[in-house]
């Protein structure tokens, strides 16, 4: 084998330069691969965590995922029924014997979980009139599930307790409202309740939609506010194992019947985006590879043509079809793996430099440049891949090269 | 006809063609029902017109074709129904070739040429195979040559390096096709000078396709064809 290399390496030597324009073919390719995947998996990477870490990893709410059966189907269970003109019942909305099941859900590993009262209000300041949904939490335990405390600007959520009726808002929602800490503001809720309550802290997660239009409230407060005593409507969970997510929310629907959402299916808009824009990154540069694999079929081709002469000889000697086939084999190969590592290092640089690029615009999380992954498998996907192609590329010379029959060369030759 | 000492007619010929013809798929026929026997230490001319078969039967006796009809047997082993890999196990351990065209490879220097085989052979530890290189070329004159490239070396040097080539890995028989066709009339005696030698010395058998007479003559054996047929076969008269 060692002998094979050895030819191999020669062959390719005398054509340097033909060599070297496949190569970078080859390079080219796995450098774009990396470069793109590390933009596009750190954006998506990124996103994700920005999901995962606004929101809670599973929520269990007061409904249920489908309407509750009727009387009438209950007791015709293999019929076709239609009920026309029901009435809905008026029950009283919520997740019931929440304590119960916050404490089966807080047994279990790796699970933390809170329960919240979400509701609409109108908050009043001056002549301002803003809506927003205020969350009744429990500072203690929601800081377990969820990042709020750390986009916190002002303020902590803990002081919530120690202010009566106190809120914490987002700072665009306090731009909208014209107030600052300490202010107090009214806030109204569709049940009719007002309350007068006094801001004692602000946030910025960095998501508009969030910042301009949530408030966080003790739980007490909140269920005051909407006159709803003692009353949960949801159970935010969060996990030590983010993955576990999906199949979780599954089992705690089984056994509890509320309605339970993981993150994925939150966020399942988005994740599909993110496959389809996968789909896209991978066909390119794909398509880039497959270029660079025909430079490599092309440089073999001219090779095995050139040393006809070369091929029949070692023939003669007693080097085995095998033994052809493998020698321009070997020289893909060689290519590919020369391609793939000056692929790497271009695409490292590439990376780095596309690291240093800023731009002029002023997001709210302060994102002013590309958010990359720098992960090593991409590095020996796009490695493997280039020298995979390459190898294949060589085949069909290789091929061509050791069926070449050596008394016909040497008839030719002479 | 070689006279053999009565223990080495019990033993089987080197090589030997029986009934050989061989046939292009064309329909055109390169050699025709021949039947010869090569034993050790001969030193065997093939001459005859040329398109006279000449070289068809040297590749037929150096397994580099097949024939159409007849066989081909090595020291006693019939080759017909070798596979492919097993006829190119014998070339490298056991038959040496040696063409009109030195075909060295150009990228590599007259040693690495002549190490080429020994490598793919296998038999020999690096130090030891590349010793034999340098010792085979010394004997041929190259060994200030040893480390240059064929395109560095006259045409002369560059055929003797392929005839090192082709005594790599010690073979019973050496087989050239027009060794000297390229060559001048001095470096074509030296060439014959060498086989000679590797006979004389070495015991081994070299069958050389040659349409030179004069050279044709210092073999010890002359085979002559005519359109594919031994038109004569007989010991060379000195």
């Amino acid at each position: 084998m060692n002998l094979i290399l050895e030819l191999a390496r020669g062959m390719l030597r005398r054509r340097r330069r033909q060599t070297i324009v496949s190569v970078s073919g080859v390079a080219l390719g796995v450098a774009f691969f990396i470069a793109i995947a590390a933009l596009m998996r750190g954006f998506q990477t990124y996103f994700v965590n920005q999901i995962i870490d606004v929101a809670p990893h599973i929520t269990i709410k007061d409904e249920t995922r489908l309407p509750p059966a009727q009387a009438a189907e209950i007791m015709v269970t293999d019929g076709a029924v239609q009920v026309h003109g029901v009435k809905p019942r008026d029950r009283i909305r919520g997740i019931r014997a929440a304590g119960d099941k916050l404490a089966i859900l807080e047994a279990m590993d790796g699970v933390a979980a809170a329960p919240v009262l979400q509701g609409q209000a109108l908050l009043r300041y001056g002549s301002r009139d803003v809506s927003a949904v205020i969350t009744g939490i429990d500072p203690a335990r929601h800081v377990r599930v969820s990042n709020i405390e750390k986009d916190m600007t002002a303020g902590r959520l803990e002081d919530l307790r120690s202010t009566a009726n106190g809120i914490v808002i987002g700072e665009g929602l306090a731009f909208k409202l014209g107030v600052k800490m300490g202010d107090t503001i009214s806030a109204v809720s569709p049940s009719g309740v007002a309350l007068s309550m006094k801001v004692v802290g602000l946030f910025r997660t960095g998501i508009q939609q969030v910042d301009q239009s949530n408030g966080f409230a003790l739980l007490k407060v909140n269920q005051v506010l909407q006159d709803r005593p003692n009353v949960v409507n949801q159970i935010l969970l969060r996990l030590a194992d983010v993955t576990r997510a999906e199949p979780l929310a599954r089992q705690i629907e089984a056994r509890f019947g509320e309605r339970t959402e993981s993150w994925e299916e939150q966020n399942q808009n988005i994740l599909t985006v993110f496959v389809i824009q996968n789909a896209i990154m991978y066909s390119v540069t794909g398509a880039i590879l497959l270029v660079a694999a025909f430079g490599i079929y092309n440089i073999i081709s001219t090779v095995v043509f050139e040393k006809t002469r070369d091929i029949a000889i070692l023939k003669s000697l007693g080097f085995t079809e095998g033994d052809i086939q493998r020698l321009f084999l070997v020289q893909g190969i060689i290519a590919g793996l020369l391609g793939a590592i000056a692929g790497c290092l271009l695409g490292a640089l590439m990376v780095e430099a596309l690291a240093q690029i800023r731009f002029n615009v002023n997001t709210p999380a302060g994102n002013d440049r590309f958010i990359l992954a720098r992960d090593w498998r991409v590095y020996v996907a796009a490695s493997i891949f280039a020298v995979l192609a390459a190898g294949i590329a060589a085949v069909i010379p290789a091929r061509r090269a050791s069926r070449l029959d050596p008394v016909q060369v040497v008839r030719g030759a002479a | 006809m070689s006279d053999h000492s009565d223990d080495r007619a019990q033993k089987p010929p080197l090589i030997e063609a029986r009934g050989v013809t061989r046939t292009l798929p064309e329909g055109v026929t390169l050699v025709r029902d021949i039947s010869l026997a090569i034993g050790p230490g001969e030193f065997v001319a093939i001459t005859g017109p040329s398109g006279s078969g000449k070289s068809s039967l040297l590749y037929l006796l150096g397994l580099l074709d097949r024939p159409t009809s007849g066989e081909v047997l090595l020291e006693g082993q019939d080759t017909a129904r070798l596979p492919a890999k097993e006829m190119a196990a014998l070339r490298l351990a056991r038959l040496g070739f040696v063409f009109q065209f030195h075909f060295l490879l150009p990228e590599f220097s007259a040693l690495d040429n002549v190490l080429i085989p020994i490598r793919r052979l296998g038999r020999l530890s690096d130090k030891a195979g590349r010793e034999r290189a340098m010792a085979l070329l010394d004997t041929l004159g190259l060994a200030d040559a040893a480390r240059k490239l064929p395109e560095q070396l006259s045409g002369g040097m560059r055929q003797r390096a392929a005839i090192a080539r082709a005594l790599a890995n010690d073979p019973a028989l050496l087989l050239a096709d027009e060794p000297t066709g390229n060559l001048d009339t001095k470096n074509a005696a030296a060439v014959f000078d060498t086989f000679a030698q590797m006979v004389a010395r070495d015991g081994r058998s070299v069958i050389v396709v040659t349409h030179d007479p004069g050279l044709a003559a210092r073999a010890t054996r002359q085979v002559h064809l005519v359109d594919g047929r031994i038109l004569y076969d007989e010991a060379t008269r000195r």
